[in-house]
């Protein structure tokens, strides 16, 4: 009698050992078209990032990229269907060809990049991990927690993290691990931990979640680096370049003023940037395997970068996380994609 | 055999009788068998490494050396942050081994007296127990782990206003305090003195078994055992001088340092583990007793036993041929059932290894087939172990 999640991943590990390998690379795109929807790996539910609304369509920022390739490829951003997986169901859900790509608030790092036969497509939000504590403590700084415990969620790079963060500065601490952010939170609010700690953008999503949001508060340290973007399967470039490119897509639409509002109008515009972008001249969709209105149907679709980013997690959003490092380049971030041309 | 024809007939006649020849026919059927599963997990383990290969993934079991750099809430053993993912491994191992060997113990405990209870003659408690045994029998484990994790967490009060018992112990919703032994130099007197104790026991137990077959004469083995294994080694640790001093829990900074900490995800696994696993032991007990026919009740009244002698003698010793055999299943089934302590962030195997692990390595087929061999290894033991106890207390005919 196990419980579902080890079931999850002994059967995905099973489909490793049992699946034909006669399944030929370069397949991905021919895939996704043949069946008419792209399988999008998504979290469990985290406001802002990938989350059911009320009426059950998933909404976020990592679902608008999945969106934003189902656009370029398919032609229509609504053909996605979504894989609610666990941190630690996500990789082999990927390996084991059960999704077409991952978007669920994944670190890059050079273990995954390198060993999981794994590639990051780009980064869709600069993230860092922080604490969240109980107002209550009475605690200013994360150099002040020594000896307390910690409410985490298994399977994360923040595992790692933490430990590193509380061997570094000589204090100790009492790691308590769950399965789901969710239990994370309950353990937090059962008063099981002093401190929950993930992602920092994961905190302010969780601590809308809390009986009383204003009880809690994030400590100021960020103690990693988190970058989080979608990830494909290696040894299949076309589609790796297609997920780049319909991010770097919205990235670089923001960066030139299309949105989902003037994209029409855009098209009567005579800046040959724009006009590259939008398929009207320049290299077009074939480089990719696309339609020459990829880039065309991502904004009209989904919008750009920043729209994205201000309705899901923005001030748009009741998380209302400012844009900082996630600004674009020329506004003081680090956003940045390569041009179109 | 009949007389044979002629020499042709004979040699056609001795292949088709080795074609019908039960054994022979045995034979190939049993090679074709193996065979087929050779080839099956040939094709199986070949498929997968080459699979594997082919997306670039990493195989191998390498990865147990490296740094774990994750931290664990509760180890048996020394480790930190800076041991490798196999000492990791272990921690996990220990963890669920602890907590299925407590929880066998305590669920049989709870099983048997809960049997016991069903068959009262005293109509409150016969009911008490069948109340508590139709519960929590029908009731899933999973949510019975959740249950008990809130009744264990949610009323107990914050480090700072710990309940505590003397100023030595301190309950919370961090866990269980409790005062932890140091032993000093001189320590080793009391050990010896305790297997002293146990080896004269033993002599004493075969010298009394003896004597009863010879004599008929009987000896308070028992009560005699007792006493020696508590006077001996607390004569040691006298004469060594109180060799053992304790290390009392103190509360410091946001909560108590020192001491042993029973955690509450243990306590709640271990409560939900015993209770559930005991109802179904009950349930193995009483019809282990009610096996024993009615005649054999008689015959030790007619025989003049006590009650307690006729429980002891007569039925007890043939209710066990009945129990042990699906008592064991509920031992495996307990085992097994630990790995739902994922669940309440209880660090076993599951969660250690085949959560936390499995996703910083990413080896997923070599840790769940690890995982499974251990399960299985645990499984086996505990088997064999229950299967020489079945065959010594197995009706021995004369």
């Amino acid at each position: 009698m196990f419980k579902k999640l080890p079931v999850k991943s002994v059967v995905a590990a099973a489909a490793l050992v049992v699946a034909s390998g006669a399944q030929a690379e370069d397949a991905t795109l021919a895939a996704v078209k043949s069946k008419g929807f792209l399988q999008c790996g998504v979290s469990a539910g985290l406001p802002g990032f990938s989350n059911p609304d009320s009426e059950g369509n998933w909404q976020g920022l990592d679902v608008d990229v999945c969106r934003a390739v189902a656009a370029a490829v398919l032609g229509d951003a609504s053909k996605v269907k979504y894989t609610p997986l666990t941190a630690k169901e996500r990789f082999t859900a990927l390996q084991s060809g059960e999704i077409d790509i991952l978007s669920r608030n994944t670190t890059w790092t050079l273990t995954r990049d390198s060993s999981l036969g794994l590639n990051f497509a780009g980064v869709n939000y600069y993230d860092g991990q922080g604490f969240m504590v109980s107002k209550s403590l009475g605690v200013s700084s994360a150099k002040e927690l020594d000896g307390a415990a910690v409410c985490i969620q298994s399977g994360t790079t923040t595992e790692l993290n933490l430990a590193d963060y509380f061997r570094e500065h000589g204090m100790t601490y009492t790691p308590v691990v769950f399965d789901t952010s969710d239990q994370t939170v309950k353990g937090f609010e059962a008063g099981r931990c002093d401190v929950l700690t993930s992602d920092q953008s994961q905190l302010y999503a969780l601590r809308i979640k809390l009986a009383k949001p204003d009880s809690a508060m994030v400590l100021p340290e960020i103690i990693s680096k988190e970058p989080l973007g979608p990830v494909v399967r290696q040894g299949d470039d076309q589609w790796f370049n297609i997920v780049k490119w319909s991010l770097f897509a919205m990235i670089n639409a923001e960066e030139l003023g299309i949105s989902l509002e003037n994209v029409d109008e855009m098209l009567k515009s005579t800046n040959p940037n724009v006009r590259r972008l939008l398929g009207l001249e320049g290299p077009k969709g074939k480089g990719l395997g696309l339609d020459d209105k990829w880039g065309y149907n991502i904004v009209k679709q989904v919008g750009n970068y920043g729209e994205a980013f201000d309705r899901n997690v923005g001030a748009g959003s009741p998380l209302g996380i400012a844009r900082g490092v996630n600004a674009l380049w020329k506004d003081g971030g680090f956003q940045y994609a390569p041009p179109i041309r | 055999m009949a007389a044979s024809p002629s020499q042709k007939d004979n040699s056609a006649f001795s292949l088709r009788k080795v074609w019908f020849d039960p054994n022979v026919r045995a034979l190939v059927f049993q090679l074709l068998t193996v065979a087929a599963v050779v080839a099956f997990f040939y094709y199986i383990v070949s498929n997968a490494l080459f699979n594997l290969d082919k997306r670039g993934i990493t195989t191998g079991f390498a990865f147990l050396e490296q740094t774990a750099g994750f931290g664990i809430i509760q180890s048996l053993i020394d480790y930190d942050e800076s041991k490798s993912f196999g000492v990791a491994f272990l921690v996990g191992l220990f963890n669920t081994v602890l907590v299925s060997f407590i929880g066998i113990i305590l669920a049989t405990i709870i099983g048997f007296i809960m049997g016991v209870a069903r068959l009262s003659s005293n109509w409150l408690i016969s009911k008490l127990a069948t109340v508590y045994i139709e519960t929590f029998r029908n009731i899933p484990l999973l949510l019975q782990i959740f249950f008990w994790y809130i009744v264990v967490l949610t009323p107990l009060p914050g480090p700072r206003q710990s309940l505590s018992l003397f100023e030595m112990f301190f309950l919370n919703n961090r866990g269980l305090y409790v005062p932890k032994p140091v032993f000093e130099d001189g320590f080793g007197l009391v050990i010896a003195a305790f297997v002293a104790a146990i080896v004269i026991c033993i002599v004493v137990a075969r010298w009394a078994s003896k004597r009863q077959e010879t004599t008929g004469q009987q000896f308070h083995t028992l009560s005699f055992s007792a006493a020696t294994l508590v006077v001996l080694p607390l004569l040691a640790y006298f004469v060594a001088g109180s060799p053992v001093s304790w290390e009392m829990p103190a509360l410091k900074g946001f909560n108590f340092r020192g001491g042993v900490t029973v955690y509450p995800e243990f306590i709640a696994l271990l409560i939900a583990l015993s209770i559930y696993t005991g109802a179904f032991i009950a349930e193995i007990v009483r019809s282990g007793i009610l096996a024993v026919s009615k005649g054999q009740t008689e015959a030790s009244v007619s025989l003049g036993l006590s009650k307690t002698q006729m429980l002891k003698l007569v039925i007890i010793p043939q209710a066990m041929r009945v129990i042990i055999p699906p008592l064991t299943s509920q031992y495996l089934n307990l085992t097994k059932n630990s790995s739902l302590a994922t669940a309440i962030g209880y660090p076993d195997l599951v969660s250690v290894f085949m959560g936390t692990t499995l996703n910083i390595t990413g080896q997923a087929i070599e840790i769940v087939a690890i995982t499974m061999a251990v399960y299985l290894t645990i499984s086996i033991t505990t088997s064999v172990l229950m299967n020489i106890y079945n065959r010594k207390m197995a009706l021995v005919e004369r």
